[in-house]
């Protein structure tokens, strides 16, 4: 941490902090000193101030109600949920509860200000930012080879999708041609990983439902695809594989035969899933009708993925705006239409068929050819010539110390992840680092959209509203 | 056996090693995830690896019954105080397990919203390298804290001194 | 979007804007417009009304030695046809204001909250701008590029070794 954070580093205008607006809190907002963790302070003396006031900020504040238009249109008139509460409520009666940010079913650090009338939900307010990593700056310190290895830890349930958009989006501003094979081991490893997410899901939402065992099933069958992953790329998580030009490494030998053992295994184990949860009384009266979200409702908030698809709209953006070559392959998008908990838990389940479909085309039509570009920009000269040539020893060094140069521009790459659409915004100033790098998380529109979810609902039904949205904490503050 | 040098004597070593023995093997640790290694720590105690061959099984929600608190990826500057919270609300004894490379050091992201390592809020008895660390890690981490409950005191004073 | 050849992503950051048209001629049929702060709620407005009613993205860039220095950058996407639209909206530094989108697409609030973070852009008539990622007392906008990454120097071998 920087004693002086503001260095002028342009001949610009001097750096201006206008003072937030007064948004209620009524708190003064004058500008403290950067504070510094570098001293423990002795358990049970007296606490610094910054720690003592950090918990009840003014933007974690439930604002008076007339001051949250927003919310009051959502509570109003869109939300469709069955509970029918009564409009005349006498404030004493109202509490408001606090979930999180450290809390067993927030799925990481999300904090959730609910206003309790009884046991009836009458606003919500999600919380966020404690998990705010600080990765678009640093993304614009890291030359555009080592940005993967950013943005994979983003929405980290799903990296290759965010090396994915990220590698997309830098080679449409380099115009650099990626080979078949490397194309078709991208949507093999995509889809892998589609499953291994939605697998975590089953298991960490029906834990939150109650059906523990699921924990236990989920994992199991995640192990398999961990594994598989762990061979290609060498790490079980935040893997850094699809990179910019193609990906880092080809797959492994034999590798078709742990496919085909995965594509035998796994189905195995998400048939006892459906044993388990798809007729069972106690889930069904837990999901279906809960957490209701309409199509409208999806459009107006951003969101996307299975949920929009739940709600009815078939929208997938494998179909809509293909990448990677994934036209090539067959494949069906399967759409619910209620809306609810239980649509978007079974719309998931069909969702990994579907992957599994994608995949056995992948393995049947697995292309020969290299795994990267063979493109000077982004690729380093084979190894054979590094021995024999200066030149390609110099550029060897270059691309590995400065990285390449991107031409300038800005561009737009979303694919689909397995929460929705994963954006990646890069604007590039010619140079070897991004100049900006924004992520559209669809967690973070996920989050926003909660109240919609949970409003006039009850309070045991959040648990389940949350859980079926499928938010990563790491895709929401990044 | 107390030795000459040693002045507990036999019945305070010995209980010392008894109590010792129970604390490493009902170790509770308070669930708190935060990021990529907490989906490697929920591993750690899922089916595959199986976490309660160690006794450790029972991640409690709520910091008051825990033991243990792996500190399971980045911590924002937002989340210091929060850790720290749930920190001062365990009971006595208490240990911290600093999983992974960012709540080490900051690991990858040295930028302005981390915490550049989490023993800068907390006392951290045992650091698990890796980004993020697989469930043997994790695993070989907390046999090292068992060890080290075993062959420490039952006491332990002076954890909250100031560094220079 | 993937393929289609982007005119207006020649122009480097180091240059100033060009001028944009007025209200009334924004074409929304472009993949990318250029917009002023002044027609920003107009061209939003139309374009929803125009059928892009799903609201996908909105972020700030800081491009630092140009003029306006702030862009807004703004995603729609129509379900119908299908199409994306990216409304860039210059924005002067110095004290950097925007009219807030919030009464078209209620989506944009959480958007709007971060961009005010973490650049420090203010969006006029948001109903409830404050910080969203950062600690509420935090001092400056970090994706500014003014602002320091913020990093502690990484001490590899000779550190002091606590006793």
């Amino acid at each position: 941490m920087s004693d002086t954070p503001n260095i002028v580093t342009g001949d610009t205008e001097a750096p201006t902090i206008e003072p937030p607006p007064d948004h209620g809190s009524g708190e003064s907002q004058a500008p403290e000193q950067r504070r510094t963790l570098h001293e423990l302070w002795l358990s049970g003396t007296e606490e610094p101030d910054w720690v003592r006031g950090a918990t009840d900020e003014g933007a974690q504040e439930l604002l008076p109600e007339r001051a949250e238009p927003a919310l009051a249109t959502q509570r109003g008139t869109l939300v469709s949920d069955d509970y029918e509460v009564d409009d005349e409520i006498d404030d004493d009666e109202r509490q408001i509860i606090n979930m999180g940010p450290q809390h067993p079913s927030t799925h990481g650090v999300l904090r959730l200000q609910i206003e309790l009338e009884g046991e009836t939900v009458r606003r919500v307010k999600p919380i966020i930012g404690y998990l705010h990593t600080g990765m678009e700056k640093t993304g614009e310190t890291l030359t555009w080879m080592q940005g993967p290895t950013n943005v994979t830890r983003m929405d980290y349930l799903s990296p290759f999708f965010n090396e994915l958009a990220y590698s997309l989006a830098v080679e449409e501003l380099l115009d650099v041609a990626i080979p078949p094979r490397a194309q078709a081991i991208r949507i093999l490893m995509t889809e892998l990983n589609r499953i291994s997410s939605h697998l975590l899901f089953l298991a960490t939402f029906g834990m939150d439902i109650g059906a523990v065992s699921m924990m236990i099933y989920g994992w199991r069958e995640r192990e398999l695809l961990l594994q598989f992953f762990e061979k290609t790329t060498g790490l079980r998580m935040n893997h850094n594989y699809i990179r910019p030009g193609g990906v880092a490494a080809d797959l492994p030998d034999g590798w078709e035969d742990d496919v085909e053992d995965l594509m035998v295994k796994v189905p195995q184990g998400v048939s006892e899933y459906v044993e388990l949860l798809n007729e069972n009384p106690i889930f069904i009266d837990r999901t279906q009708g809960i957490g209701v979200i309409t199509p409208e409702e999806c459009m107006a908030y951003g969101v996307t993925g299975p949920t929009l698809r739940a709600a009815g709209v078939d929208w997938d953006l494998r179909k809509i705006e293909p990448y990677s070559g994934i036209e090539q392959y067959d494949f069906d998008v399967p759409v619910r239409k209620h809306g609810d908990v239980y649509d978007r838990y079974l719309l998931r389940l069909e969702e990994i068929d579907q992957s599994f479909r994608i995949v056995d085309q992948v393995l049947q039509t697995m292309p020969a050819g290299d795994y990267r570009s063979d493109d000077r920009k982004v690729t380093p000269p084979p190894r054979k010539r590094i021995d024999e040539s200066m030149e390609a020893l110099i550029h060897h060094f270059k691309i590995f110390t400065e990285g390449f140069k991107v031409p300038a521009g800005e561009t737009y790459q979303a694919v689909e992840s397995p929460r929705g659409e994963l954006g990646v915004y890069i604007v590039s100033d010619g140079g070897a680092k991004p100049w900006r790098l924004h992520v559209r998380a669809p967690s973070f529109a996920h989050v926003q959209a909660l109240p919609v979810l949970m409003t006039d609902s009850l309070v045991a039904d959040t648990i389940a509203s949350l859980a079926s949205i499928d938010p990563v904490l790491g895709d929401v503050d990044r | 056996m107390a030795g000459p040098t040693q002045p507990p004597g036999f019945l305070l070593s010995t209980l010392e090693k008894g109590v010792n023995w129970a604390r490493t093997r009902s170790m509770w640790p308070a669930s708190f995830g935060l990021a990529c290694c907490a989906i490697e720590m929920m591993a750690t105690g899922a089916a595959h690896n199986d976490l309660a061959r160690f006794g450790m099984e029972v991640f409690r929600a709520s910091p008051r019954q825990a033991d243990l608190m792996i500190v399971a990826g980045r911590v924002s500057q937002k989340m210091a105080p929060v850790l720290r919270q749930v920190y001062d609300q365990m009971s006595e004894p208490k240990w911290v397990i600093s999983m992974g490379a960012c709540a080490s050091t900051g690991g990858m992201f040295n930028n302005y919203a981390l915490v550049q390592g989490v023993d800068q809020v907390v006392p951290v008895d045992i650091y698990v390298p890796g980004c993020p660390p697989g469930p043997q890690s994790l695993m070989h981490g907390i046999l090292t804290l068992q060890e080290k409950i075993m062959n420490g005191e039952i006491r332990r004073e002076g954890v909250f001194t100031k560094t220079a | 979007m993937t393929d289609e050849a982007n005119p207006s992503s020649d122009e480097t950051p180091q240059e100033a804007s060009p001028d944009t048209a007025p209200a009334a001629t924004v074409d929304l049929g472009a993949e990318v417009i250029e917009i002023s702060a002044d027609e920003y709620l107009d061209v939003v407005a139309r374009a929803r009304a125009a059928g892009f009613e799903s609201f996908v993205d909105l972020c700030g860039v800081d491009y630092l030695r140009r003029r306006p220095r702030y862009e807004v950058v703004v995603n729609l996407l129509s379900y119908e046809s299908k199409q994306r639209i990216r409304i860039r909206v210059g924005v002067e530094g110095g004290d950097p204001r925007l009219a807030s989108i919030t009464s078209i697409f209620p989506g944009a609030n959480f958007y709007e909250r971060e961009t005010y973070d973490l650049f420090g852009i203010v969006f006029e008539g948001h109903p409830d701008l404050t910080r969203i990622l950062l600690p509420d007392d935090w001092d400056g906008h970090p994706l500014r590029k003014d602002y320091a990454v913020g990093s502690v120097p990484v001490q590899f071998k000779g550190a002091h070794q606590a006793s």
